[in-house]
């Protein structure tokens, strides 16, 4: 391998490491959709429950979600009372 | 009370049944009564590579539906006094294994087994969860390359789900990285996921590292475990991977190139 050669290919990344930011995403993708819906439901049920301790609603006043950003994840619970 | 260590890995193809062997031999060396289970029903290998596949009459199906005992079935092995086989069933009902028929012949083999080593099937159908659901340790087997890390990744996820600790809320399956098929040389040139990589990624204790070795075929070929080719590099690795697996320290080899060998050791053999 020619000195230039080795300048060049400092420039490209490997292969390998295609693949390691490849895998990573993917990996967290799929770990934020299995860790999702295995604890939601009841977590969502509990809330539920506390929150009709003071006042009365439906379970579909109560909407959950789970967003999973880059650095951090965003518990959003949005819950309406009525009047 | 057997300790159960499944193999597993989820992509076929990546040396569950080479490690399942190599794993049982290596703990059956060090005097631990250990027994290793084909759970790959229709597709029986595991006797081809311990050696035994003449002496198969009974097969782990035959016990679950109690057409033989265990006594039977089990396959005493040549070179380990305390080394069982019981083979897979060549039958090709997917539903052979059921939850209770595993628990029971597991139950039995407890009393009498320090280590019972369940060899999985490839995929998670019925067949992979059979084989981990009733797991204390887990090894994953892994090769360095994406389809399997990945793969590795989901039978990571199903063992913290739907493996018999899970369910019953009891401390989780220890799970153990075994990388395996591993070529230093590619890895420095940055063609192969290193050691490092893998471990960032899948985020579980290494086990051991085995290197890309023609002693792993070669000893397919034989029906003799690599870890027996003591002289090879996976097998010493192997060798490794289980005094780890028994708790000891031992420093990680076979991970940099291996530098050119001198005149004296080309001399002496070896690889």
């Amino acid at each position: 391998m020619g000195i230039f050669d080795y300048f060049r290919s400092k420039k490209e990344p490997s292969s390998a490491s295609v693949a390691k930011e490849r895998l990573q995403i993917i990996v967290a993708h799929e770990r934020g959709k299995r860790s999702g819906p295995s604890y939601l439901p009841q977590m969502q049920q509990e809330i539920v429950a506390v929150i009709r301790k003071y006042v009365e609603i439906d379970e579909d006043q109560v909407q959950i979600q789970l967003d999973n950003n880059d650095e951090c994840s965003v518990l959003e619970l949005n819950v309406t009372l009525p009047d | 009370m057997a300790k159960i260590i499944v193999v597993t890995s989820g992509k076929g193809g990546v040396g569950k049944t080479t490690t399942s062997a190599a794993i049982s031999t290596g703990l059956a060396q060090r005097g631990h009564k250990t027994v290793v289970i084909d759970f790959d029903v229709g597709l029986r290998n595991l006797d081809l590579i311990m050696g035994c596949e003449r002496r198969v009459v009974y097969d782990f199906v035959n016990v679950i539906n109690g057409e033989a005992t265990l006594n039977q079935a089990l396959i005493k092995d040549k070179r380990n006094e305390t080394l069982y086989i019981l083979p897979a069933s060549q039958t090709r009902d997917k539903d052979a294994l059921t939850t209770e028929g595993v628990e029971k012949v597991l139950n039995e083999l407890s009393e009498e087994f320090d280590y019972i080593i369940c060899d999985s099937p490839a995929g998670i159908e019925k067949g992979a969860q059979m084989a981990l659901y009733f797991a204390d340790a887990a090894i994953v087997t892994t090769n360095p390359e994406v389809s399997s890390v990945r793969d590795s990744d989901r039978i990571l996820g199903i063992l913290q789900s739907k493996s018999r600790r899970a369910e019953q809320g009891l401390a989780p399956v220890e799970e153990y990285l075994l990388l395996t098929r591993y070529n230093p040389e590619r890895v420095e040139a940055g063609e192969m996921l290193g050691v490092k990589d893998v471990e960032d990624i899948l985020a579980i204790p290494l086990l051991g590292v085995i290197p890309e070795s023609e002693a792993v075929l070669k000893a397919s070929n034989q029906g003799v475990p690599v870890i027996l080719d003591n002289e090879s590099d996976a097998g010493q690795a192997y060798d490794d991977a289980v005094s780890r697996l028994l708790g000891d320290q031992v420093e990680h080899r076979f991970l940099e190139v291996q530098k050119k060998k001198g005149f004296l050791s080309r001399f002496l053999g070896g690889k």
